[in-house]
Order: C-alpha cells, then structure tokens, then sequence
C-alpha cells in the first residue's frame, strides 16, 4: 500500500484540562494514485487526520507511513489545499504558485515555465499577475490547487477545499478536479462534510463516527473510469451514506441540544431509491 | 484647497494681532518678520544644518530602534518565556516617556551627541517592540500551515510568511515609533546642544529671538507632517491596495 495509517491515536486537551480521544485507533490504507473521501460530522477528527498526514501535527500513538517511510513533519510530496484558499496577500498569483518551487531551489525561469504551464491547467493565465484579493472565491482556489499541483506532489490532501465556494463554481471545480486527476494520477485524500461531493469524487469513501472519530464504514463508489454515472446509482450510495450517518449526525445533535432530540429524515422527498413515483 | 484657506485665514489673525497687541517685536513677531527669519536662515544655513543635523540623528536613531524592536519582537513572539518576562517589562518601559531617560544618559554617557541618539532610540524601540510582537502574533494560523506544507521553516520561513504577513502592523508601529523618537529628539536637542533643531530653540530663546523660535517650530512641523503623510500614509495606502483592504 502507499499511504497507510496504521492504528493512529490523537487527543487534545480541551478548556477544562480534560483529555478528549479525537481520533481512535484509524487504519486506512490507499493506494498509489487513488482518490479516497473522509465524510463525517463535524468534530470528528477527519481534519485532524489530514493534518496528522500533512505532518502539520503528531500522532499520539500508531504510525503513517508513505511509500513505507513513516511521516514526520511536513514536506513538500505531501500538499495540503485548505479550505479557504491561504493564497499569500503580499504576493502575485504566480509568485504564490511558485512559492514552493523556489523552496525547492529549481532555477526562477523553470520555475516560472512550470507556474505557467499549470495555472493555465486549472484557466487561469490571464491572472497571472493579479494579487488574490483581485480574485473571486473560485479563482482563489483555482490558484491553491495550483500551487500545490506544481509540487508534483505524491499526495494531494484536501480538507473541504470546495465547501466556502458557491453550489455552480463548486460543479466546475469537481469536474476541473476529475480531469486534473485522471491527467496527473496523483493520489488525493479528501475531507469533506458533503456528501453528495465524496461520492461523485472519489473510488473510496470512508464514513467516519464522532467523539472519538473512527472508522464506521467504507464504501467503494463502483465507478466508470472514463465517464459519468448514471444518477440513480450515484443517488443511492448517497442515501446509503446518509443512512449510516444519521446516527452519528443524530448523537451529535443531542449532546448539542439534549436528550430529547431527535433526527428524522422526511421520506417523502427522498426515499431510498430516489425515485420520486415509485410508491405510488 | 480648505485647507489653503484656513491656512491663510491663520496667517491674516496673526499677523494682525501681533501688530495691534502691543507687545515687543522680539516677544511676539508678526508672521512676516518670522517668514524673513526663516526665510534667512535657510539661505544662510543656520537652519539648514540645524535640519541635515536633526535628520541625521534621528534616522540612525530610528533605524537602530526598528532592528531592535524587530528582534526583541521576534524573541518575545517565539518564546513563552521571554514573552512572561521581558514582554511584560516591554510594556511598562513602553510607558515611560523616552526624556525621562535623559538624565541617566547624562550620568553614563555624558552631555554629547550619544546621550540624544540614546533617548531617540530608546523612545522608538518599546513601541516597535510592542508592534512587531503583536503583528507577528496575529500572522494567520493558516499562512504558517501553508508555508510549512511546502517546507519552509527556519529563517525562510520567518523572512516570506512571518515578516510580510506582519507588515501593516509594522508600520503602523513605525508610525508611532517615528513620532515618538522625533518629540524624543527635539526634547533631547534642546537640553544636551550639539546642534539641530532643538538646539536652535535653545539659542533662540536665549537671544530673545522669538522669531527663530517660531521658524523653527514651524520647520519642526513641516517636517513631522511631510514625514507622517508622505512616507508612512503612502506606504500604508500602497500595502492596503496590494492586499485589497479596503478602508
């Protein structure tokens, strides 16, 4: 396997002083060139995770391991795309894509060649030398994931890059995203709390349990490499996701609100096959 | 253009209070005699020096306050340690106006040109320091985990993403560090002599010359708004339209 988590452990130290287990005892493995999805609520762990994998911060007990060394502090085959953009301010859009790069040391000419090349990749190269606050929320991001293709990195980590964008930039992004894939082959790790996003994305979607987050289920999206899937099937992992959610979303709202609280889905609009008439 | 005219509107009421009040030339001189003062010596040279000398120190002065903050900011910034201890007694030296520091610099360094450079600068560095610290404190968590994905760390890391995510802090901070060190200077020039401004104050209030007093006051603030506006504003403007902060 390429990327393996193996029996990673992490808590934090919460206002009162208290030890909270986020991430319990996660093994996942993917591999080279795959495109896996952390769907879960929110708190459980799933951005730790990627940052646990980014190296940004450390295990407390277990092991990731890339290509069989194990991760220790961040570096530059592993890029993360947060979810607001983090351009630079002080710097142009291709001095931002070039940033890594230069810390690479490769020659400015090459480096700029390079910039160019992938910027145009993800239509951006007539804002070459626009500052990001020139940029609309799509183009920000447009550029991050830029910045961080141009590391040809071995892993793309995303922690829900797509989520502080509106519903039609979001489509173009998926669609954008897809292709870059399929053309670079890289391996992409991908936190979202959509998901409807996770399934249209990725080959493998791991459903993730709250306090303390781990592993619930994983669900392989039967895909057709070349093309789109036909709705129904897509709807229907969807609702099965959704299902085994619901009981995590629901643990959430009542330690939130309460014990008296109590989720329910409106079957009308949405039953299992996702076909409106059916019960007719 | 308003501001022409208030201008003038001031210019015409001292003019002509200084003729009807009554009082000696030398005590209160009309706008025009001043304008003649003044006018004179910067033909002369007399305030001319004076200028090249205050400018002088002042710049070597602010300059060495700035790399001071700026370290003593980085330092207070990096360690808890340093922050409990030296940043707390940052803040309350902050709090001590630099003239204060005079006499002592009297005692160690003697009535010379170093005692003023040594309240110039010591009036500048607390107030850089506070600055600095706190615009390195609130470079957003998120450039710091960018940068480091992409594996800067060490001196690269602190001269590309520390640095120019804490410049608008820092000049707002050389702003009052600036003001600070030029009220500094004027008070040190006319208590320790050895030329300048300050010390044109001096000798005109002992030749009884108010109006070399005044010319140079006026000097003093041409200088401080050419200063504030030009340089600072001008650099805060251009910052703000590179990051797109609007005002």
């Amino acid at each position: 396997m390429y990327l393996t988590i193996d029996g990673v452990e992490k808590s934090f130290v919460n206002e009162s002083k208290e030890r909270v287990l986020v991430l319990d005892d996660i093994n996942i493995d993917v591999e080279k060139g795959g495109f896996v999805s952390i769907v879960g609520p929110s708190g459980c762990g799933k951005s730790t995770l990627l940052y646990l994998i980014a190296g940004l911060d450390k295990v407390d007990k277990g092991e990731i391991r890339i290509a069989g060394n194990e991760v220790k502090k961040p570096g530059p085959d592993r890029v993360v795309v947060f979810q607001e953009a983090g351009l630079f301010p002080w710097l142009t859009v291709l001095e931002n894509v070039t940033y890594g790069l230069k810390l690479k040391k490769m020659p400015k000419e090459q480096a700029k060649a390079k910039a160019l090349e992938i910027l145009k990749m993800v239509h951006l190269s007539r804002y070459v030398d626009a500052y990001p606050h020139q940029l609309s929320g799509g183009m920000k991001q447009r550029v991050a994931i830029a910045r961080a293709l141009v590391m040809e990195p071995d892993i793309l980590l995303m922690d829900e890059p797509f989520s502080a964008l509106d519903e039609q930039t979001r489509m173009v992004l998926h669609k954008e995203l897809l292709e870059i894939w399929r053309k670079t082959k890289v391996t992409i790790f991908f936190v979202t709390h959509n998901i409807r996003e996770a399934v249209l994305l990725s080959e493998q979607v791991i459903v993730f349990a709250t306090r303390p987050g781990k592993i619930k289920e994983t669900i392989s999206i039967p895909s057709m490499k070349n093309g789109v899937m036909p709705d129904s099937v897509t709807l229907n992992t969807e609702q099965r996701i959704l299902s085994i959610l619901q009981e995590e979303i629901e643990k959430v709202l009542k330690e939130e609100m309460g014990d008296d609280y109590s989720f329910e889905t409106n079957h009308i609009h949405r039953n299992d096959s996702g076909d409106m008439g059916s019960n007719i | 253009m308003r501001r022409i005219i208030f201008i003038g509107m001031i210019a015409v009421i001292w003019e002509v209070t200084s003729r009807l009040s009554g009082l000696p030339e030398f005590m209160f001189p009309s706008l025009t005699h001043v304008l003649e003062t003044l006018f004179n010596g910067l033909i002369s040279g007399q305030i001319t020096e004076a200028i090249a000398k205050s400018i002088g120190r002042i710049l070597l002065g602010f300059t060495i306050a700035i790399i001071i903050g700026l370290i003593l900011g980085y330092f207070i910034w990096r360690y808890k340690l340093v922050e409990d201890t030296l940043g707390f007694v940052v803040t309350a030296l902050q709090s001590i106006p630099s003239i204060v520091w005079f006499p002592l610099a009297i005692i160690w360094f003697g009535l010379n040109d170093f005692s003023i450079l040594f309240i110039v600068t010591i009036g500048a560095t607390w107030t850089m320091t506070v600055n600095a610290t706190s615009g390195f404190k609130n470079v957003p968590q998120l450039y710091q985990r960018v940068a480091k994905t992409y594996g800067s760390s060490g001196f690269h890391f602190l001269r590309t993403v520390i640095l120019p995510a804490s410049v608008p802090q820092i000049i707002s901070g050389l702003r009052i560090a600036w003001a600070f060190s030029w009220r500094a200077l004027m008070a040190g020039e006319l208590l320790g002599g050895g030329g300048g401004l300050g010390q044109l104050l001096e000798m005109g209030r002992s030749l009884g010359q108010m109006d070399l007093v005044i010319s140079v006051m006026i000097i003093i603030a041409v200088i401080g708004t050419i200063v504030d506006n030009v340089v600072f504003s001008r650099l805060e403007r251009n910052v703000q339209v590179k990051w797109g902060i609007q005002r």
